[in-house]
C-alpha cells in the first residue's frame, strides 16, 4: 500500500530570487530518497520552470508594489514516488491546452522559449495542469525514483 | 568563480558563465552581454557554459535572444561546454536551426 513517508508545504513570495530557493529546498527535502543524479537534476529543472512561470506570468496584472506568492507542497511516498504541487492565485491561463504547446508563449518573444511545460513534461513521470482565469494555476507533477538498488547499477 | 566574465578574444566576444542559469540570472548575464555586444569588430559571441552545474529554458530564452541581436550584426553565437541535461534541454529546444548559431 502508497502511504506517505514525509511531507512539506512552502509559501514563498512570487520574486525570481527564489526560483533557485525552491531548487534547494527541494533537494534537500528528497535527499532521503537518495535519488541519483539524473533524478535530482529532472526534478530540479522541473520545478525550475513552473516556479518561473508563476513568477513571471501568474502575477504580471497584479499593481506594483504588491506581490504575489507561490505554494509549493511535496509528498515523499514509500514506493520512492514523489509528487508536487505548484500553484498560485494569479491570473491563470486562458487556454491550458494551447499553452502546453512547445514554443508557446505570451511572455517576451525573444527572451522567453516557451518550454516550461514540454521541459516539466519532458523530465518528470506525470504532469497535470489546472486553471481558472482569475483564480490561478496548480501544476502538479510525478516522479518515480528508482529503487537504490536499480539507482547504482 | 564569478557569475558571468566576458572578455575578447581577437573577434570573439567570450562570455564565460560560473552560476546555475534561471530566469533571475538570465538578467544579469544578457545584461552583462548586451552591453558588450554591439562593440566594433565581433565576428562571434562565444557563450562557455563548461562550468554551469544548472540550466532551466531561461538559458534557451537567452541564447535566443543574443542570437537575434547578435544577427542584425552578422555575428555568430556559439554555445560550447555543454553537459549533461544542459544538452538535453538545448537539443529539445531545436535552437540549432536558427541559422547564427552554433552548438558545439
Amino acid at each position: 500500500m502508497r502511504t506517505i513517508i514525509n511531507e512539506m508545504k512552502l509559501r514563498l513570495p512570487a520574486i525570481s530570487v527564489n526560483e533557485s530557493v525552491c531548487r534547494s529546498v527541494i533537494s534537500a527535502f528528497l535527499a532521503e530518497l537518495d535519488p541519483t543524479v539524473e533524478e535530482l537534476g529532472d526534478v530540479r529543472l522541473a520545478v525550475s520552470e513552473a516556479v518561473t512561470n508563476c513568477i513571471v506570468h501568474a502575477y504580471r496584472d497584479i499593481p506594483s508594489g504588491e506581490c504575489g506568492n507561490i505554494y509549493i507542497s511535496v509528498r515523499l511516498y514509500n514506493t520512492r514516488e514523489v509528487s508536487i504541487e505548484i500553484s498560485d492565485n494569479g491570473c491563470g491561463i486562458e487556454n491550458v491546452e494551447e499553452a502546453m504547446k512547445p514554443m508557446f508563449t505570451t511572455g517576451d518573444g525573444t527572451e522567453r522559449c516557451g518550454m516550461g511545460f514540454l521541459v516539466m513534461e519532458s523530465f518528470t513521470d506525470a504532469l497535470n495542469v489546472k486553471s481558472k482565469r482569475g483564480k490561478g494555476t496548480t501544476v502538479l507533477m510525478r516522479k518515480f525514483l528508482k529503487s537504490s538498488a536499480e539507482g547504482e547499477k | 568563480m564569478k557569475d558571468c566574465e566576458i572578455k575578447r578574444e581577437g573577434d570573439a566576444l567570450v562570455a564565460m558563465v560560473g552560476c546555475e542559469i534561471d530566469h533571475h540570472t538570465a538578467r544579469v548575464i544578457r545584461e552583462m552581454i548586451d552591453g558588450k555586444l554591439a562593440d566594433q569588430g565581433i565576428a562571434c559571441l562565444r557563450l562557455d557554459f563548461s562550468a554551469v552545474t544548472f540550466m532551466d529554458s531561461s538559458g534557451i530564452g537567452l541564447i535566443i535572444g543574443r542570437a537575434a541581436k547578435a544577427e542584425k550584426n552578422g555575428t555568430v553565437v556559439e554555445v560550447t561546454g555543454l553537459k549533461g541535461s544542459l544538452r538535453r534541454l538545448v537539443r529539445m529546444s531545436g535552437i540549432e536551426k536558427i541559422p547564427n548559431v552554433r552548438i558545439k
